[in-house]
């Protein structure tokens, strides 16, 4: 796979709404390369729609979203493909295609004016396809795929686009857990392969914490803290930003911030049960033993 | 993950380009086979009549290569019908592929969202109220196509054209010109009524060669528009969302694609009458024969002229001495199918 050049994401005082509701005012963010990027926040704070307008597809009312330096607007659009792919959140597929057709279909921004498939071309789609490991399966139907394969065909299909770039909204909301870290831990090789850009949205902080880099959270359209997740998921961001108490651990694994909510009905342990030990660190390593599919990272 | 080597990646771009080559030679097998059964249907369609002629005589005269006689019947007098037949199937089938794929929905083609009606409601008007014959209505029967469309893509334009949308304003739109068109019709005095009662079922009969020629100069101009558009259809079927991101132009080239797809519906319905269920059913036989996620507009186009030509013979001789309107017989099959699917999507919970 060829090796991506360095491209730069940010946007600058950014304005955006549907119709009349605005939902992003006056936002500015600057997205670190070749980092992953995880955006966080409540139901309807205005993280997709930040993404979407990341990727341009909706256009800000005020402000500019900037690609290496240039105005997204600006560029054409076949040329931003090239180098920034998306993945949305419900993407459809036509009834009965393939896994090597839908991901040669990433292919649709470097090819010409009229379809000339090449040589090259089929190489990058291989290659998409070993790197989301979905190579042994390029003949099956992507119907009769489980999720968690489907999502990674998906992927592929945006990495055979060959972007430095890659937006993903909510990539794990349709999968269980297995498949959640199935695809979260991919992410990761692809950003490590080639130093890929990555920003996500994802409603688990926990995951968040793990696999982002860098958080940017989120609250009515502006974002209310950004940086490392150590900075970011603190108590006090994470009451302020979803209006829940919660308590903030250390990761028994990975060692990143973990959130434990403390809801109205904390206290609902057997009391009958002497606890010979902290009860907290009890259940910690219930969860840890439960959340087996999990393996350390070097994060 | 390991480092690649060179010949890894030539052995995986092998498995690629073998699972595209497996596909390519399965549709072009069909529209091989395909071709050849409209050549075949064409050639018993020239051959029978009141004066009937072998089959390898069609051929010969179609070659230049018949006698006087041979060449007269089957040059003059059948082949405009045969023609016209072959060419508004095409149309039609190419039609109804574009908007099934443009909308992701077997439910969306011009003869079921509103396009043909608002031809249909024009065209009676210029036949009842008007007394227009012949060209004149073809005319009529155009604009009203376009117009249909034109007001259908306005209502459904909210930020952008959602297919629901477009297939419920359509649907909607088609169901006020049928009303027209049964307001116009109890009005007219009954054989001028009769007259556009045959012009509303789809008629082949009586086609002479401007027929012929309208629908070659619509069918060879757009086609090649069609090739340079082919490719982006096969994008924008991924959703508009996914299709953003991969760089496509989403709204220009669907407004294209809907304006071919008009276009070709459109003159098929003034040459021929609104043939019903042609462009509907042809694109999923496409699709379903070459296994096809893609829009197969080869091989819908090519099953559209062999369900024209096919219907138009059963319709011509197979009743004896009634001749049918070939319209009749697209519905007997057509009908059918829309049922099934529409009982289908509400197992499945896809309706709509």
């Amino acid at each position: 796979m060829e090796n991506p050049v360095e491209h730069s994401l940010s946007a600058e005082n950014l304005a955006v709404g549907y119709d009349q509701r605005e939902i992003i005012h006056d936002l500015s963010v600057r997205i670190p390369t070749g980092k992953i990027t995880v955006i966080v926040g409540a139901n309807a704070c205005g993280k997709s729609t930040l993404l979407k307008t990341l990727a341009r597809l909706l256009k800000p009312s005020k402000g500019t979203v900037l690609l290496d330096g240039k105005s997204i607007q600006q560029v054409p659009t076949r040329e931003v493909a090239t180098k920034l792919g998306l993945l949305p959140q419900s993407p459809t597929a036509p009834e009965g295609i393939t896994v090597a057709d839908l991901v040669g279909r990433g292919r649709y921004p470097h090819q010409g004016w009229i379809r000339q498939w090449t040589k090259a071309d089929d190489e990058a789609v291989a290659g998409a396809m070993a790197s989301t490991d979905v190579l042994e399966i390029a003949d099956r139907p992507i119907d009769e795929l489980s999720g968690g394969q489907r999502q990674r065909v998906w992927i592929a299909m945006a990495l055979a686009q060959e972007t430095g770039i890659l937006l993903l909204d909510e990539p794990t909301t349709f999968l269980d857990l297995t498949h959640q870290f199935e695809v979260l831990d991919l992410l990761v090789d692809l950003n490590k392969e080639d130093e890929r850009t990555i920003v996500l949205v994802l409603h688990d902080l926990n995951q968040a914490c793990r696999f982002g880099d860098h958080l940017i959270a989120m609250k009515d359209g502006a974002i209310v803290a950004e940086g490392k997740p150590r900075q970011v998921i603190t108590e006090q961001v994470v009451h302020d930003v979803f209006g829940l108490a919660v308590k903030v651990i250390p990761d028994p694994v990975a060692g990143t911030p973990m959130v434990v909510p403390i809801g109205r009905h904390t206290t609902r342990t057997d009391r009958s049960e002497t606890p010979s030990v902290n009860p907290a660190a009890a259940a910690l390593a219930a969860s840890a033993a439960a959340n087996g599919v999990c393996r350390p990272t070097d994060r | 993950m390991a480092t690649v080597t060179p010949a890894q990646t030539a052995e995986r771009a092998q498995i690629v380009s073998r699972a595209r080559t497996v596909r390519r030679a399965r549709s072009l097998t069909v529209i091989g086979i395909l071709a050849l059964a409209v050549f075949a249907t064409f050639c018993v369609s020239l051959s029978l009549g009141d004066f009937k002629i072998p089959v390898i005589d069609v051929v010969k005269t179609l070659f230049g290569a018949g006698d006087r006689a041979t060449e007269f019947i089957v040059n003059r007098l059948r082949l405009p019908r045969a023609l016209t037949g072959v060419l508004v199937g095409v149309a039609l089938g190419m039609s109804g592929a574009i908007f099934q794929s443009i909308a992701r929905n077997p439910l969306a083609s011009p003869d079921i969202i509103g396009v043909t009606y608002g031809a249909s409601a024009f065209a009676v008007f210029a036949i009842v109220t008007l007394g227009l014959t012949g060209a004149a209505v073809s005319g009529l029967a155009i604009l009203g196509a376009l117009l249909t469309a034109f007001t259908m893509y306005v209502l459904a334009w909210r930020r952008g054209v959602s297919s629901y949308r477009l297939i419920l304003v359509g649907i909607g739109i088609g169901a006020m010109a049928t009303s027209v068109t049964s307001y116009l019709l109890t009005k007219a005095r009954v054989e001028i009524a009769q007259q556009a009662l045959i012009w509303l079922t789809g008629s082949l009969n009586g086609r002479d060669w401007t027929h012929v020629r309208s629908m070659a100069i619509t069918v060879a101009v757009l086609a090649p528009v069609l090739v340079y558009l082919v490719h982006r259809l096969r994008i924008l079927q991924l959703g508009d969302e996914t299709a953003y991101g991969l760089g496509l132009h989403v709204e220009g080239s669907r407004l294209g694609l809907i304006v071919i797809g008009v276009l070709l519906a459109a003159v098929a319905t003034a040459a021929a009458g609104p043939i019903g269920f042609v462009a509907f059913v042809a694109p999923p036989i496409a699709r379903w024969l070459s296994r096809s996620p893609g829009p197969a507009m080869v091989a819908s186009a090519l099953v559209g002229a062999l369900v024209v030509s096919l219907s138009d013979l059963i319709a011509q001789h197979a009743f004896g001495d009634t001749q049918l309107p070939v319209g009749v017989v697209t519905g007997v099959v057509g009908a059918p199918y829309l049922m099934f699917l529409l009982a289908r999507a509400n197992r499945v919970g896809s309706g709509g």
